[in-house]
């Protein structure tokens, strides 16, 4: 039962290859899922690969290595693009959590409630996967294709998380609702980033969590925003087409009814804050 | 450094100490640390990161460590709590803060709590509450309500007191081993590589079961040297805290009861248990018919789940006095509404866990548990052994709330180590321990009142049907207790209360701070606020108007002559009553979004003992021949305080201050029976025992030297000095003879608090003494999110004397914050909520600042006037709560708890239905 602690890529990938280790990183989501005797034969962690540190402005965009944890988030430098998910950063269980949960850990495990995973989808995130031959990117919402279920072959990991150049214009805001005030898996959260030129919206992306299988971004109402004044924000009415890529199911945090009927009120207020209107 | 880590040493600092330590490959770091490092002050509450009470300092940064690989701490400096308080000046000044703050309770979460603070205080040496909150977010405390633990982080200042008399402000006498990590609870006893138990327990609520060949199977086990089923009982198959209705088995023999009921456990290595798969366990389960809530129970041709209870229903409770239907028809308004509210967990910190090993042909159990003396009757039946043969040595107690009343892993540690002779341990996984212990009672509540004209309270008509679960545990209890207290502290002349405990396939719900009666007040406290709306009066006047006061007969047609202190609480929230009113609405005046504020009020009484009962407590001490004064002191402190109450009632009594006191523990072969920490009885009942021997022991020295009643003692090493009116005597311990117990003197005395039997309505002394309380509650909610943000208490509690005031604001913001987990977030799921992510207790950022009000009405029975305390305070958080929300948003909630989901449901309701 080895426990294999890479410190090249390459190194991780031969070790992929040669057989099916389980991919760890932070463990925070690892451990909880861990059952009484099942243990498994081979644990990879990433967590020192040098190639998977930091958060880097690259060529077009911004580069955040798998091993980059949400406190790693929190304290860097970003544009306001990344306020939403430094908010999400905040959100992520505790501190405890944050300092070694990763961000790529948070897309891999793929819960319906991840909380890294809208603003992300709202900064049209690209995950980036390394493996024999070579290095692919693809979309984040291709990506995580159903709760728990990520399109990850069985020779690759997750090197990175890409972020598409952002426009120093852009503003973000994320909510999350919850029935506590810290340690709390969301009822339903909201991600938006606004590109706003003299209080017109540019554009708009806006995603939504804990409300269907894998979080979704509203296209529709995406588009509806796109040339609005941040004024009408206050009175912005969403339509249930709209809403249509949500799929809420009822449980012990909150009914399915009760979801589709809050996250318009959560996405006006996600907006608002976005824009810098209250 | 790639390369495989299997059997290679993992190197980093300890407390900066260089270490290197052997770990199976992605062994848990808390695992290493406290199994092979030593570091039993990393405590394990949930392995899941739900918690924090494992948090260490990795590198400066807080992590949990069950949530680590101990390879992935390879070069990395490691801290824990022990190594901070020795060398972090932060953590310094902590131990003396948290102390002075009485920031720990029962002490669990408290290595959490503050290695998380000292990871805050250095970066921000003078934080704000918003930064204490947000760097404590990741520690849930059960105990505290967080206040003092923010104040003492904070480094606010207190005002204790200097001399430990009864009534003095003093810093807890057992405080500084919870602050330092060195408190041994009931995972801490046990020697690393001590066999361990495996408990195997029904996957579903009601199942018929059949073992496969199990000698074939464990001959092929490597590791595993036994197997427990009830064949290995000596006894009886049977427990139960109340004898009549002992009715639980060990280990079920045919069908199991409910989800989680354990059938057979596993005795082996610890390597051998990590690895077990409870799949591969020779056992075929057949998933039958079950009933899971009240009414499926009671319906006709359900399951029934014991043969002598028919139709499900365990037993009854029932008070009744003058005419409740005559005075309800005629009176001026009536109110009525059916309430319910579901499990509610205790989520203690500590899971139940513990250690035994037979000395001789002596069995030694070490365990946490609020009631020794009942495990110790519990396993004389169990093992059909005389009881000089069994020992119970309780642990710390890592958070009881009245589950750990019940035996759980008691019986599984003595039978495992009588089978395999050798020291065995057995610590619950968070999700077992939620499985498998007892809940709050389920309630479905129906009230009818009424009042006259004038507001006087003419009629009340109450049933309420509750969920017992599998096992009758103190079900009867609640059932009984219910109907003596559903008035609350109002004088009601024409009342009828019953109570059922109903049978289910649930697991057994016992007692939980209150047996029921936070449930029962929700309803009686809604329907009072409506009558009161109804009349167009006061909440607060119409509660006065019908307060209960001395010479009034209660529904029971008992009568205090002194003592009861209700108005007085109603009227020291007067203040904060009007001006909180005024607030809420100058608040909602100035809105123009989603938000509301509203104020509301409830009130509470509790009898504190049994309900006419006996239940004596006896207290021991003696001087030793070196001088040393020691109290046997018997009443679990199970983070209360019992320990320093008893204490300085004790010193006080004696006539020394509390600091000359040495505690000898609850052991059961050396310390007499103080009875069970529960019913709010430790400071009354076994207070007064340790008053009686304080006496006693005062006596026996006066009268060695002859000296007068009012003399002045004083103790020091191998001298008592006794100076009265006619000059000083000079007692050498040393030169006396010690006797039997190795005391040269030495005093017991026992107290009984007096009741009278209750008669078939109800009617009687069913307790010596009540504690009364009335709370008031501000919340903000968002009607268009339907969430609710308590904003602020304010918490009248009449305890008769403040023995330990700090200790009384202790046990005030505890009881409020479970009271606001009842209310806003809490239930208990069998199969979907087992552990602390998905069943959500309040955290540090819930708990809002509580402004306690302490009453001194003394009692006459109570030492030095003292009333019991711990389970009053739940009781009208609740309903308070309720009331404040429907002041904000003029919606009655009914059901608990109040999750965002079910306001905005009703707020919906209300603005279209």
């Amino acid at each position: 039962m080895p426990y294999l602690t890479p410190a090249r890529l390459s190194e991780a990938v031969k070790h992929l290859a040669q057989g099916c280790p389980r991919i760890v990183a932070g463990c925070t989501d690892y451990f909880p899922s861990q059952a009484q005797g099942q243990i498994p034969d081979t644990l990879l962690d990433i967590s020192r690969v040098a190639e998977l540190q930091g958060i880097m402005h690259v060529g077009d965009g911004w580069r955040i290595g798998a091993a980059v944890t949400w406190t790693d988030v929190i304290q860097a430098n970003l544009p306001p693009a990344f306020d939403a998910l430094k908010l999400a950063a905040r959100e992520v269980g505790s501190v405890q959590i944050q300092n070694r949960a990763t961000v790529a850990g948070n897309l891999c495990n793929a819960s319906p409630a991840a909380d890294g995973v809208p603003p992300l989808l709202a900064l049209r995130a690209q995950v980036e996967l390394s493996g024999p031959d070579g290095t692919r990117q693809i979309a984040l919402g291709d990506f995580i294709t159903d709760g728990r279920q990520i399109a990850l072959g069985a020779d690759e990991l997750v090197s990175a998380v890409i972020i598409p150049e952002v426009s120093p214009n852009a503003r973000s805001g994320f909510l999350k609702l919850g029935s506590r005030t810290h340690l709390v898996i969301s009822i339903a959260m909201v991600a938006a980033v606004l590109e706003v030129d003299k209080d017109t919206i540019a554009q708009a992306t806006v995603a939504v969590g804990s409300c269907s299988p894998v979080a979704q971004r509203l296209t529709a109402l995406e588009q509806a925003l796109a040339g609005q004044s941040v004024d009408a924000l206050e009175d912005l009415s969403i339509s249930e087409k709209m809403l249509s890529p949500l799929s809420p199911i009822s449980d012990v945090r909150g009914s399915a009814g009760y979801r589709l009927d809050v996250v318009a009120e959560l996405i006006r207020r996600t907006l608002r804050q976005a824009a810098g209107v209250f | 450094m790639d390369g495989p880590h299997t059997d290679q040493p993992v190197r980093f600092r300890l407390n900066g100490a260089e270490v290197s330590t052997p770990a199976r490959t992605g062994e848990r770091l808390s695992q290493t640390l406290r199994e092979r490092l030593g570091a039993r002050d990393v405590k394990i509450g949930c392995n899941a990161g739900d918690c924090g009470a494992c948090t260490v300092l990795v590198d400066g940064q807080t992590a949990c460590a069950c949530l680590m690989t101990t390879q992935a701490a390879e070069g990395a400096d490691v801290d824990t709590l022990t190594g901070l308080v020795s060398s972090d000046p932060h953590a310094k000044r902590l131990i003396e803060s948290f102390q002075d703050h009485g920031a720990a309770q029962c002490g669990i979460c408290t290595p959490g709590m503050m290695v998380s603070a000292v990871a805050l205080l250095r970066e921000t040496p003078e934080p704000d509450e918003d930064q204490i909150k947000q760097a404590l977010g990741g520690v849930l405390c059960r105990c505290t309500g967080y206040r003092k633990i923010i104040d003492a982080v904070a480094g606010l200042r207190t005002n204790l007191d200097t001399d430990g008399s009864a009534g003095a402000a003093i810093r807890r006498v057992d405080g500084l081993n919870k602050v330092t990590g060195v408190e041994a609870f009931g995972d801490d006893i046990a020697q690393p590589g001590t066999l361990e138990i495996l408990v195997i327990r029904s996957p579903y609520p009601r199942a018929a079961f059949a073992f496969g060949d199990m000698d074939a199977w464990l001959a092929d086990q490597s590791g595993l040297e036994a197997i427990l089923t009830a064949v290995d009982i000596p006894g009886e198959n049977c427990f139960g805290v109340i004898p009549p209705f002992a009715d639980q088995p060990v280990f079920a023999e045919t069908e199991t009861r409910f989800r989680g009921e354990a059938v057979a456990a596993i005795v082996g290595t610890p390597e051998a248990i990590f690895e077990f798969d409870p799949e591969s366990f020779p056992v075929t389960w057949t998933e039958l018919e079950s009933v899971e809530d009240v009414r499926a129970a009671r319906a006709q041709g359900a399951r029934q789940l014991h043969a002598t209870r028919a139709n499900n229903l365990m037993c009854e409770g029932f008070v009744a006095c003058g005419d409740p239907e005559a005075a309800l028809a005629k009176a001026h308004v009536t109110a009525e509404g059916r309430f319910q509210s579901g499990f509610v967990e205790h989520a203690y910190i500590e899971p139940e866990a513990g250690f035994a090993q037979m000395n001789g042909d002596k069995v030694e159990i070490h365990a946490c548990t609020q009631a020794p003396v009942m495990d110790l009757e519990a396993m004389e039946i169990i093992l059909g052994w005389d009881r000089s043969r069994i020992r119970m040595i309780p642990t710390g107690v890592g958070g009881g709330f009245g589950a750990k009343l019940d035996i759980s892993v008691q019986p599984y540690l003595a039978l495992a180590a009588i089978k395999t002779g050798q020291p065995v341990r057995l610590t619950y996984s968070r999700s077992e321990s939620m499985q498998s212990t007892t809940k709050r009672h389920p309630s479905d509540i129906t009230l009818r009142v009424g009042a006259t004209k004038e507001g006087k309270i003419s009629g009340f008509a109450f049933h309420g049907a509750f969920n017992t679960g599998a096992y009758a545990s103190w079900g009867p209890t609640v059932a009984t207790r219910v109907p003596v207290h559903a008035s609350g502290p109002y004088r009601i002349t024409d009342y009828r209360a019953q109570a059922d405990g109903v049978h289910t396939h649930c697991p057994p719900s016992g007692a939980f701070r209150g047996f029921g009666v936070p449930q029962s007040a929700i309803a009686q406290e809604s329907l009072f606020d409506e009558l009161a709306a109804a009349l167009n009066m006061d909440g607060l006047e119409f509660r006065l108007l019908n307060a209960l006061d001395n010479n009034v007969k209660t529904i029971c047609g008992q009568t205090f002559s002194q003592g009861v202190g209700i108005k007085a609480c109603l009227e020291a929230l007067r203040p904060a009553w009007q001006a909180e009113r005024a607030a809420a609405q100058a608040f909602n005046a100035s809105q123009t979004g989603a938000n509301r504020r509203g104020v509301g009020i409830a009130s509470g009484w509790y009898g504190c003992g049994n309900t006419s009962l006996p239940n004596p407590s006896t207290i021991r001490a003696g001087v030793r021949h070196d001088g040393t004064i020691v109290l046997h002191q018997g009443a679990m402190d199970i983070g209360q305080g019992a320990n320093t109450v008893i204490a300085q009632i004790f010193a006080s009594a004696l006539g020394v201050d509390t600091s000359r006191i040495t505690l000898e523990g609850p052991d059961t072969d050396i310390t007499p029976d103080a009875g069970k920490t529960s019913a709010s009885r430790q400071t009354f009942v076994s207070g007064n025992a340790a008053r009686l021997c304080g006496a006693a022991l005062r006596a026996v020295i006066l009268r060695h030297v002859n000296a007068a009643e009012d003399a002045a003692l004083q103790s020091s090493a191998g001298l008592i000095t006794v100076t009265d009116s006619a000059g000083t005597h000079t007692i050498k311990t040393d030169a006396l003879e010690p006797g039997d117990l190795g005391y040269v003197f030495e005093a017991v005395d026992t107290y009984d608090p007096p009741t009278k039997p209750l008669d078939q309505n109800g009617q009687g002394e069913p307790y010596a003494q009540f504690g009364y309380t009335a709370q008031l509650a501000v919340v903000e909610i968002d009607e268009a999110l339907g969430t609710t943000t308590p904003i602020k208490f304010v918490a009248a509690h009449d305890v008769g004397k403040a023995i330990n005031p700090m200790l009384v604001e202790g046990q005030v913001h505890g009881g409020i914050a479970q009271g606001l987990g009842m209310a806003l977030m809490e239930e208990y799921f069998p199969g979907r909520t087992e552990n602390l992510h998905d069943y959500l207790i309040p955290t540090i950022g819930d708990v809002p600042p509580i402004e306690t009000l302490i009453i001194e009405e003394p009692d006459a029975h109570g030492p030095y006037g003292a009333k019991g305390l711990g389970e009053h305070v739940l009781i009208p958080t609740a309903p308070a709560l309720l009331n404040a929300i429907s002041d904000a948003s003029g919606v009655r909630m009914r059901s608990v708890p109040v999750t965002p989901s079910k306001l905005r449901a009703a707020i919906v309701e209300r603005d279209h239905g």
